[in-house]
């Protein structure tokens, strides 16, 4: 189904969903961006930038169709510099600050490894717009994953200190992933409707996958399985509001600025 | 040892570059990297992301061994004053198609 063929009913589970996946985008993004001109050497700092490239293209064109089926007469830019972080519905990790290369390198990994996972299966989508949309995400994912696999192994496996701060980095982020799988009442309609998969069932496939990686880095996941929550709904961190600060002046200051 | 010390382990590696299936690769430049998979992602990262490539090739720069200035005499130049060592009094007979 296209936009014009979409039952209504299921519209506002459906803009639900595209703000929390190009939200997510948005504001990893912009996070790697924030490595520009400060990557350890020249290469990773091409490649940081691209990574936030990839992610941007992605938020633009998810902002883009939630417009689109929100049909009140928003776009993209809207969506992105004139919302309030009540309104971002992006999971909590992404949110985080940058921290050090070890933090951000721990970060992609635990995300890239969902959204490779979740653009896999989003291909099959019913809905054709996100099924093309998730066709080029998923071979940007397979990128990140393995550019964020390799780094995490060499850190992991490396210094006496890459591999403190590595380990740190797990253990910082680890209560922030539960909540890429939850599953609430929007993704219950979506899952039905063959919209979205079920995240439940992404969970596994994820698990084995870091679990892999972080053993050949010699590292360990932490125990504890409590989770952090609230970012789907838009109960956000204290860093959510400084982001969206710095990314929306512009706009905000100079609302008919042109380039 | 000591070289590897100062440059943390990094070394220079040359990348190529082929830009459609069949053509010969093509070197664009160099990267720095610990190893050849990281080779290969910054090649692909500083040099794969505008216009068309389809494969990318690394090699450590100490693997390409190059010829000096000074051997630019005795390796090339007698190429030039022999034309009867060139095919060039040949003539293709009228018709002839895969010589």
């Amino acid at each position: 189904m296209t936009t014009a063929t979409l039952d209504p009913e299921l519209r506002p589970a459906l803009f639900d969903y595209l703000l929390r996946l190009g939200d997510d985008a948005l504001v990893l993004g912009h996070r790697l961006s924030e490595w520009c001109g400060h990557g350890p050497y020249l290469e990773e700092d091409i490649a940081l930038t691209n990574l936030a490239l990839d992610c941007v293209g992605q938020a633009n064109g998810l902002l883009g169709l939630a417009a689109e089926v929100e049909g009140a007469g928003r776009d993209a830019d809207d969506l992105a510099f004139r919302r309030d972080a009540l309104d971002f519905r992006n999971a909590l990790i992404v949110e985080l600050p940058k921290g050090d290369f070890g933090f951000t390198v721990a970060r992609q990994l635990l995300f890239s490894a969902y959204a490779h996972l979740l653009y896999e299966a989003l291909r099959e989508s019913a809905f054709e717009p996100l099924a093309g949309i998730a066709a080029k995400a998923f071979k940007e994912a397979r990128y990140h994953l393995r550019h964020s696999s390799e780094w995490l192994i060499r850190l992991g496996d490396g210094t006496d200190e890459s591999r403190q701060r590595a380990q740190t980095a797990l253990d910082d982020l680890w209560m922030y992933t539960g909540e890429l799988f939850e599953k609430d009442d929007t993704l219950r309609t979506l899952v039905d409707a063959g919209l979205a998969p079920d995240p439940r069932a992404l969970e596994a496939p994820w698990r084995e996958r870091v679990e892999a990686v972080v053993s050949q880095a010699t590292l360990t996941l932490p125990e504890d399985d409590f989770m952090l929550t609230g970012g789907r709904s838009g109960r956000h961190t204290e860093h959510l509001g400084h982001l969206l600060a710095e990314m929306q002046f512009l706009p905000r200051a100079y609302p008919d600025a042109v380039w | 040892m000591s070289e590897q010390k100062s440059t943390g382990g990094m070394v220079p590696w040359e990348v190529f570059v082929q830009p459609r299936t069949g053509a010969p690769h093509e070197h664009v430049g160099n990267v720095h990297a610990s190893d050849a998979e990281m080779a290969l992602q910054n090649a692909r990262d500083v040099y794969g992301r505008r216009g068309k490539v389809v494969s990318l090739w690394v090699t450590p720069a100490s693997a390409i061994h190059a010829t000096t200035p000074d051997d630019s005499g005795p390796f090339f130049d007698p190429a030039d004053d022999k034309p009867y060592r060139h095919p060039s009094f040949y003539k293709v007979p009228h018709g002839g198609k895969n010589v």
